[in-house]
């Protein structure tokens, strides 16, 4: 079995990283809509990071998705250091499970990203708790579920530049 | 000679030493931001750097804005001028009286040998959008440091006190609400001149003054404006009126849920006040001695 077979197995063209940036600042001016504030709101940047750490995990890392994390933070006027740390465990904990996480079926793949997300806002929550601030409700951690959920979404639009034209060719083996 | 990973194999630091490092000046960071506020350079720096993408991302949003006011109705328009035409009218006998009053208050005052009290400067604001932070009820405003915007400037709106500039960048402030869980606000009552202190609920949407007996004389309906002892917000401004009253003989304090006379929740045109602190000097003859003692006393001690 080849990883990620669902289905039909598609052999991809090496990505850019280019695109790969593009997707993330695109991610980024998703987080910094003028939101009401962040309950149910998916963050797309964790998502992304976490699609990027599983699928190129030597291009991307905690590196970057940690110096990512302390741009939300000035942005979003939150404690500096907290979505750095919890998007630094998103990146290594994508990173740590890659080789798993493409084996399974897409929806199951979600479920991993879930998981992920979920540790990452309940260190937000710790930290947060820790200095101070006031319990938000349960309905924080939804924007994780919701996030978990568009992963299908996100693997066909990140991965869509790097799929072939698809011509029927008898002759050719794959 | 030693044997050495063959340079194509070589990735860094492993995972986990990363993390470690990464999560450690996190934590660091954290700390150092929450206890001491020593982040704040650092902050500044990334505000300024992401300043592009956020205004990318909120422009969208304004423009719709700025667009259905450009597009709102004659109907609408004509609606709204009447109403407040009506307001003006209403509220014409007591601007009339105003100047008579102020010029009788200042003299009253210079009789009674009272400092006469600061007028008020203000600089007008939009909010640009709602703090995004679950954590704390904050708003951005569209005035910032080069403006003159500075720490600790009272904000308020057409119903009253709405919070406090708690952050300032160079294009935006950020101010946190009354309503916020951490931001006490003094208050008097009205009716009867007692002094309390206002907290925000933390349900977003109330305050509770807190501290008061259980047989504290305070009534539903009762307003709350700013008593002016803390020096941050001008005495009088309305804050609060007093929704709901719980008074419970098993425990030492009232209950006392208040709705805050601002719009947290809607408003967009807001004014900082500029805070005209003026601090008495401390009485002249008593100060000499008074420190002498207490010098010699604390010495004392410390043999």
């Amino acid at each position: 079995m080849i990883p990620g077979s669902s289905g039909r197995e598609h052999i991809l063209l090496p990505v850019k990283g280019s695109f790969m940036a593009l997707s993330i600042i695109v991610a980024l001016l998703f987080n910094l809509l003028p939101w009401r504030d962040l309950r149910g709101v998916p963050d797309l940047l964790a998502l992304v990071i976490a699609f990027w750490c599983i699928h190129q995990p030597r291009k991307t890392g905690i590196g970057i998705a940690w110096v990512l994390g302390l741009v939300m933070d000035a942005a979003n006027g939150t404690l500096i250091g907290q979505h750095a740390l919890a998007y630094a465990v998103v990146a290594f904990g994508a990173q740590w499970l890659h080789r798993r996480i493409l084996w399974f079926p897409i929806w199951q793949q979600a479920l991993h990203v879930l998981a992920l997300l979920l540790v990452s806002q309940g260190l937000m929550l710790v930290a947060r708790m820790a200095a101070g601030g006031t319990f938000p409700g349960w309905s924080f951690f939804s924007g994780s579920f919701i996030a978990a959920a568009l992963w299908p979404v996100a693997t066909y639009v990140l991965l869509a530049p790097q799929r072939r034209p698809e011509i029927v060719d008898e002759n050719r083996p794959i | 000679m030693e044997r050495q990973t063959p340079p194509f194999f070589h990735r860094g630091p492993a995972p986990l030493a990363r993390l470690g490092f990464f999560a450690v000046l996190s934590v660091l960071l954290m700390v150092l931001d929450a206890r001491f506020r020593y982040a704040e350079p650092l902050r500044q720096v990334l505000a300024l750097a992401a300043y592009p993408i956020q205004q990318l991302a909120t422009a969208p949003v304004t423009a719709y804005a700025d667009l259905s006011e450009f597009l709102a109705s004659r109907a609408a328009l004509q609606r709204e001028n009447a109403a407040l035409r009506e307001e003006r009218l209403k509220r014409a006998p007591d601007l009339l009286t105003l100047e008579a009053l102020k010029a009788e208050n200042a003299e009253l005052r210079k009789a009674l040998g009272a400092r006469p009290s600061a007028p008020q400067e203000a600089i007008f604001a939009e909010v640009v959008y709602a703090g995004r932070d679950p954590f704390a009820r904050t708003v951005m405003v569209d005035k910032g440091s080069q403006q003159g915007v500075q720490l600790g400037q009272p904000v308020i709106d057409s119903g009253g006190v709405l919070g406090q500039v708690t952050r300032v960048h160079p294009l935006l402030a950020e101010v946190t609400l009354v309503i916020d869980k951490d931001h006490p606000v003094p208050v008097q009552v009205v009716r009867n001149g007692l002094r309390g202190i206002v907290y925000g609920s933390g349900d977003g949407a109330t305050l509770e003054l807190r501290y008061m007996a259980t047989n504290a004389d305070v009534e539903v309906g009762d307003v709350l404006v700013t008593s002016g002892i803390d020096e941050v917000y001008p005495a009088g401004l309305p804050v609060a009126r007093i929704a709901q009253v719980e008074r419970d003989a098993a425990l030492s304090f009232a209950k006392i849920v208040c709705e805050p006379s601002a719009n947290v929740n809607r408003h967009r045109q807001v004014l900082v006040l500029n805070r005209a602190v003026q601090v008495p000097p401390p009485p002249e003859d008593a100060k000499p001695a008074g420190r002498k003692t207490v010098t010699g006393k604390r010495s004392r001690r410390n043999q």
